[in-house]
């Protein structure tokens, strides 16, 4: 009896921790195909690294996030198009720059598609572009720092939407714009726009050893809307891939006045031949306003230009270069297989998705098999070029990527699922639902000819009941699946800054190795950096007050300053001298009216303070740097203005640095 | 008996199932770590009573300290190093170190007349390990709070630095 007894307590509390451990039951339908080992496939230990890089987009937040795949950890936000208070991005004297743009300093920006440099078709872990969709801009990102190398501003763009894909040897960034607009600009009557309209597509030249763009071309297409894109690669290397949708040229309700035609078009340009039209001098160079933002990481600082002219090239004068390949209603991705014979147009209001061959492409051209034109540009004909079409795969189609065995994998915001289908068969393998409304998906690589495919991560808008309710606003999330086997498996939910659009993922040992650990004191470029303690100093020139400060575990030099007034504008030009890995340092200074700065090692940074009031006003270190970061600290003392309180500044009781050696 | 033995084997299932066990191993890590710790702190603690016993203004030449320089054998003083040395040293070390003063470490004029070369080269180039394990270095973490910041100094500006210290007696 006894026994009996203790076997049913048993049983109760094996239920308790069942209950306890599997959550709400009403849930458990939208758990998906979780297997049995998802965890443990998931799981990194503590102290060790993930197998893969991800870069997620922040959408509306304006950055670039950076997580570790199978594990999901955020690692980093890059700040790229908004200013981050944490990092001082923006806020510092030397970053403002970076966000100039012809409109003047703009503190936020849409990032949208995040897409890693490439070498012969591989993606090489060199560099990073993401496209801001709301002031048109492209950004390079540097893998060595994780920092924002540079922005590029583009011209007679609205909505830099179809944008920044790099091409199979990074010898281009494309963007294209997602509103018509006239070209020039010009004051005329909204309803006028249909035929006087342009979308620019706008082709970016990029270093091959430094990675600084510039604008080769833009190309004055007809003014559709362009929605994405996609560059060929092996055998379509050399073209480019537009998705258009509204070619009504509707302005107004375009929920419904966009959607009339059974097709648009995917527009096919031959960006090889224009180049060698440009080359030879095609083209007309044009007055336009941009800007250009660079950062040096040896002065730590960035340079704003305004560049005053860009080259136009008119479809016109490039014939054969640019055709329209009719695709089923308003395409959203347009994407390339690793191959580049399968140009796949995501229609996301039709019923199937649309299969192109680049081969029957070409010979369609040779043919010229053409049905009409469109602003002068040849319709190819449907049959002509067309593979096939993927029936009734779901709705919503979105976006496609692919693996190495011949598989496409697309999302379905609407039916909220993944679907793997094969390319060549036109047939769907497997489908797995996702939480909910997915938009973008990624497999590391996907933009490449060598996709690294064993996982697949879904980008949901939409979480509801996912997590713990945080009220109104809820994260948008991830989901990770294993895809190395026939049916892909869901491993991993995890939530997500912003709203990611897309995403780009590489192997770590492609990055990893190649990160820095500091900046270089002895490389320290910047004009009011100190070297050593016996450079600090402060300086009076009128009104302005420089001071020149360091800081290294734990205390900055000086530490009391003397001989400020009410009404100065004080500049902190500050040297972190620390050479070692993980020790930066931070500044925060009462009142003023900035963000704090985080300071690297080897690194100089400026703020500015107007000091308001008389008083003795402390300043701090904001990152807990040693066992006495709390004493990391100091005074200043502010003076009526016109006092006779000269400039003076110490640190225990000395002038830093006075010291002969 | 079976029956109970089945009651306790299913229990366990479950707990593995629902990562049970998972959270039983982190929490005896834990307690372990916990132990650890507490130990080392206990050592440290009689180490450095007796580390604090030692004048850290006493000649210690015999003790080469712990990291990569073992033997050093020095010559006539070279003036060019001297001169590179200075330099890497007011980069480097001015931050923390005064030569007549003290600091926020030791003042360091005088240092090679009361440590050995290869001391001073490790102390520069492995601060960390020297500040746990060395007795001096164990001393001076406990005199002067601030453990020695590693600046990645090479062994080529490390041997500057020492031949510029040596002309500061």
């Amino acid at each position: 009896m006894k026994t009996i007894f203790k076997s049913i307590f048993l049983f109760v509390i094996t239920t308790t921790l069942m209950i306890s451990c599997g959550g709400p039951t009403d849930k458990k339908s939208n758990k998906g195909a979780i297997s049995g080992n998802a965890a443990e496939r998931v799981y990194v230990a503590p102290g060790e690294w993930d197998s893969h890089y991800a870069f997620l987009s922040g959408g509306f937040s304006g950055q670039l996030a950076v997580y570790g795949l199978p594990s999901g950890r955020l690692f980093k936000v890059i700040p790229v198009f908004s200013q981050d208070p944490e990092k001082a991005y923006g806020y510092s004297e030397e970053t403002k720059p970076m966000l100039m743009t012809s409109f003047g300093f703009v503190p936020w920006g849409d990032s949208h598609h995040p897409d890693i440099s490439q070498t012969k078709g591989s993606v090489d872990g060199r560099w990073i572009f993401i496209n801001e969709n709301n002031t048109p801009r492209i950004a390079r990102i540097g893998l060595e720092y994780f920092e924002t190398e540079e922005i590029i501003e583009i011209p007679n763009s609205a909505g830099n939407h179809p944008s920044s894909f790099v091409t199979e040897n990074t010898e281009y960034i494309v963007a294209g714009t997602r509103f018509a607009v006239p070209f020039p600009q010009r004051d005329m009557a909204i309803d006028e726009m249909k035929g006087n309209f342009k979308g620019a597509m706008t082709f970016i030249k990029v270093d091959p050893e430094t990675g600084g763009m510039d604008i080769k071309f833009q190309l004055m297409m007809p003014g559709f809307n362009y929605d994405l894109s996609h560059p060929g690669r092996a055998a379509s290397h050399g073209w480019f891939f537009f998705t258009t949708y509204n070619t009504e040229e509707a302005h107004t309700l375009q929920e419904v006045n966009a959607s009339q035609n059974d097709k648009d078009y995917i527009a096919a340009i031959n960006w090889k031949k224009i180049e060698e039209y440009v080359n030879n001098g095609g083209g007309k160079m044009m007055p336009a306003k941009y800007a250009h933002n660079v950062w040096d990481h040896d002065t730590h600082t960035a340079t704003h230009t305004m560049k005053k002219e860009v080259l136009i090239v008119d479809p016109k004068d490039v014939p054969g270069a640019i055709f329209f390949m009719p695709t089923a209603k308003s395409p959203h991705g347009c994407d390339v297989d690793p191959t580049g014979e399968y140009i796949i147009g995501n229609g996301k209001l039709a019923a199937a998705m649309t299969v192109h061959s680049f081969s029957k492409m070409i010979k369609a051209i040779e043919d010229e098999a053409f049905d009409g034109d469109a602003y002068g540009i040849p319709i190819l004909k449907f049959d002509a070029i067309n593979y096939g079409v993927l029936d009734q795969p779901g709705l919503g189609p979105l976006h496609t990527e692919f693996d190495t065995r011949g598989n496409a994998y697309t999302t379905f915001f609407i039916s909220s699922e993944v679907v793997k289908w094969n390319v060549k068969d036109l047939k769907i393998i497997d489908r797995q639902p996702v939480f909910y409304s997915v938009g973008h998906l990624m497999i590391p690589g996907g933009n490449s000819r060598t996709p690294d495919d064993k996982y697949l991560l879904a980008m949901n808008k939409i979480t509801k009941d996912r997590y713990l309710p945080t009220g109104p606003e809820v994260c948008q999330s991830g989901q990770l699946f294993d895809i190395s086997g026939d049916k892909m498996e869901l491993l991993l939910d995890f939530p997500l800054i912003g709203e990611p659009h897309y995403a780009a993922g590489i192997a770590q040992e492609l990055v990893a190795p190649n990160s820095k650990k500091i900046y270089s004191l002895e490389k320290n470029k910047h004009p009011r950096a100190v070297k050593s303690e016996g450079e600090v100093r402060v300086e009076r020139d009128g009104n302005n007050v420089h001071i020149y400060m360091s800081m290294i575990r734990s205390h900055f030099s000086p530490d009391n300053i003397e001989g400020v007034q009410v009404g100065d504008k004080v500049h902190f030009h500050i040297t972190n001298l620390e050479q070692d890995f993980d020790v930066p340092h931070g500044f925060a200074m009462i009142g003023a009216n900035t963000s704090e700065m985080l300071i690297m090692p080897g690194a100089t940074e400026t703020t500015l303070w107007y000091p308001k009031e008389v008083g003795i006003w402390p300043f701090y270190c904001t990152d807990f740097c040693s066992a006495l970061h709390q004493e990391m600290q100091g005074y200043i003392r502010v003076s009526p203005k016109g006092s006779d309180v000269p400039i003076s500044y110490t640190l225990d009781g000395d002038k830093p640095g006075e010291e002969e050696l | 008996m079976k029956l109970k033995f089945l009651s306790v084997l299913a229990l366990g299932a479950v707990m593995m199932s629902c990562g049970g066990e998972k959270k039983n191993e982190n929490s005896s890590v834990k307690t372990t770590k916990k132990k650890e710790v507490k130990e080392e702190v206990k050592k440290d603690e009689v180490k450095t009573e007796t580390s604090l016993k030692i004048d850290l203004s006493a000649p210690m030449l015999d003790n080469k300290g712990i990291g990569p320089i073992k033997n050093l054998k020095l010559e006539a003083i070279n003036d060019d190093l001297v001169a590179k040395g200075k330099e890497v040293y007011r980069v480097n070390c001015t931050a923390c170190h005064k030569l007549k003063k003290r600091y926020i470490g030791p003042a360091l004029g005088g240092v090679t007349k009361i440590r050995s070369p290869e001391w001073i080269m490790n102390m520069i180039m492995n601060p960390e390990e020297m500040i746990a394990k060395d007795p001096i270095g164990k001393a001076l973490i406990a005199e002067y709070n601030a453990p020695m910041a590693n600046q990645n100094i090479s062994e080529e500006d490390a041997r500057a630095i020492l031949e510029f210290l040596r002309t500061k007696n």
